[in-house]
């Protein structure tokens, strides 16, 4: 990436601060993965713990219903895996391919 | 009209920290610190502040919690000294660095280990580059005014950047002096109201501070440090001056005392420069041409102005109430010889290591430094570089 686009050190908030609220979005944590979750939507009930617990907020919801990941912010920890409830376990992680 | 108290050094600065009246002060007690923060609680207690106090259960508590209710948006103070701003140091780095404009009070004690409560710089000395702006005193009354100036100069919109007032431990912690004081009204407007730029508390504009950031962006983030700090030589000169049209004592970077003909000068912080005067007095009538330069604001470190009024002189001696291991002298004895070196005058600069751990220094110790710095001045020869003051062989 050229360094000439990132701003320059008079250019940004003093003390580090973020002004704009919730730009954690901008910020993908997608590269981080070393597994990736897999749905089997014959198992999920739509209880949605997952979405609850997801700590990216990477669980896409519609009409009250799993809806998918969001592999850009999905950092792969595995939490919506382990708390999806134990008789059901419709999530599992597999290694992610390069 | 100003109205003159016997106060000593802690209370002088106590009463500063009154009439400025922060909104949050945060403190854990540490001999020689205590009775400043004894005699702020007994303001609290009779009503003269608003301030909310927050007795916490160390120092590291201190310091966070000034660090949160600044960000927060209150002008927050606390105050120090040794072990106490030791165990305060990782947060004494996030305050700089977020940009917190706080106040604290640090009664210079030695260090730990052995144990001991009395006076040297070791402590202040220490966190000379964690990014906060240091101001020594040399009495209970520059204590005072000290502390109310640095309140302007930190929350300076170029600057806003901490700021530490020192005063030496018993010294003039625990001295008493007659101390002329502002009124409350004078001081409060003198300071004025803090307006923080980003204040953690507003949710119409939400803020993150003390996110993560790595090498993409670290960098860019301390650099702006490094003008504030910058920006505040010029703020302290502009306050110095302001309080002298208040107050009648006029502050600048430095003191520079009987230097303009001198030949021989020694540099010094805090106290000791008060011994240091009538030494220099009485050279002066055996025609010893002597000099004092005691120095006030010692981070952002004015190398330039130093450098020019010790410019000319026949030999210069350095004055160090701390000891820096494997370094080439005390800290102040670096930095006045790089300014000498990088302004390019070859004056002959010893360096005398004093005071460690509240040893005396009486005035015969200072006639022995001006004696060493005459025989440098007239040979030119420096054979010892850095001299122990009062030390027992
Ligand atoms: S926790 Fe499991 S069952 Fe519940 S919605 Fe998520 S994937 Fe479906
Ligand atoms: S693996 Fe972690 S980040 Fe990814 S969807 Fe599951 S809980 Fe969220």
């Amino acid at each position: 990436m050229s360094q000439a686009k990132e701003p320059g050190y008079k250019d940004l908030p003093l003390g580090a601060l973020i002004l704009d609220a919730g730009n954690s979005e901008k910020y993908e944590t997608g590269g981080w993965r070393t597994f990736m979750p897999v749905h089997d939507p014959k198992k999920c009930t739509n209880c949605l713990l997952c979405w609850i617990l997801c700590p990216d907020g990477a669980i896409i919801v519609k009409n009250e219903k799993f809806a998918g990941f969001n592999m850009k912010h999905c950092k792969g920890c595995g939490i919506c895996a382990e708390e999806c409830p134990p008789k059901i376990k419709a999530i599992t992680m597999v290694k992610e391919k390069k | 009209m100003a109205k003159i108290l016997a106060l000593t050094g802690n209370e002088a600065a106590a009463y500063a920290m009154m009439q400025i009246n922060p909104d949050v002060v945060a403190a854990y007690p540490i001999t020689p610190q205590t009775a400043l923060m004894q005699k702020f609680a007994d303001f609290v207690a009779d009503g003269d502040v608003d301030t909310e106090l927050i007795l916490v259960e160390s120092e590291h508590s201190a310091m966070s919690a000034t660090v949160g209710a600044s960000a927060g948006g209150a002008r927050a103070m606390t105050a120090t000294a040794a072990n106490g701003l030791a165990l305060m140091w990782e947060i004494v780095y996030i305050a700089a660095s977020n940009r917190l404009p706080i106040v604290m009070p640090v009664v210079n004690r030695a260090l730990s280990a052995p144990i001991n409560i009395l006076c040297d710089h070791s402590d202040s000395m220490g966190c000379r580059d964690a990014g906060w702006i240091q101001i020594y005193s040399e009495n209970a009354q520059e204590a005072y005014d000290n502390t109310i100036q640095a309140m302007r100069i930190a929350e300076h919109p170029d600057v806003l950047t901490p700021a530490m007032v020192t005063l030496d431990g018993f010294i003039i912690s625990h001295g008493m002096e007659d101390i002329r004081l502002l009124e409350k009204k004078e001081v409060q407007k003198f300071v004025g109201e803090y307006k923080p730029p980003y204040p953690l508390l507003n949710p119409q504009h939400p803020v993150t501070y003390g996110p993560i950031d790595f090498h993409d962006y670290y960098f860019e983030h301390k650099r702006p440090q490094v003008d504030g700090m910058e920006n505040a030589k010029r703020v302290a000169v502009q306050v110095g001056h302001e309080f002298g049209q208040k107050s009648g004592r006029t502050y600048g970077l430095f003191d520079a005392y009987r230097m303009e003909d001198a030949e021989i000068a020694a540099v010094i912080l805090g106290s000791t420069a008060g011994t240091a005067r009538p030494v220099v007095d009485e050279l002066r009538q055996r025609g010893i041409k002597a000099g004092l330069l005691k120095l006030r604001v010692f981070r952002p470190f004015p190398a330039m102005e130093i450098a020019k009024v010790l410019s000319g002189k026949k030999a210069v001696a350095v004055l160090d109430r701390s000891l820096s291991f494997g370094a080439q002298g005390g800290p102040l004895f670096c930095e006045v010889c790089s300014a000498l070196y990088n302004e390019g005058h070859r004056i002959p600069v010893i360096n005398f290591i004093y005071g460690l751990g509240g040893r005396a220094v009486e005035i015969e110790n200072i006639q022995e430094v001006y004696q060493k710095l005459g025989k440098v001045a007239k040979t030119g020869n420096v054979t010892k570089i850095v001299n122990y003051l009062n030390l027992r062989e």
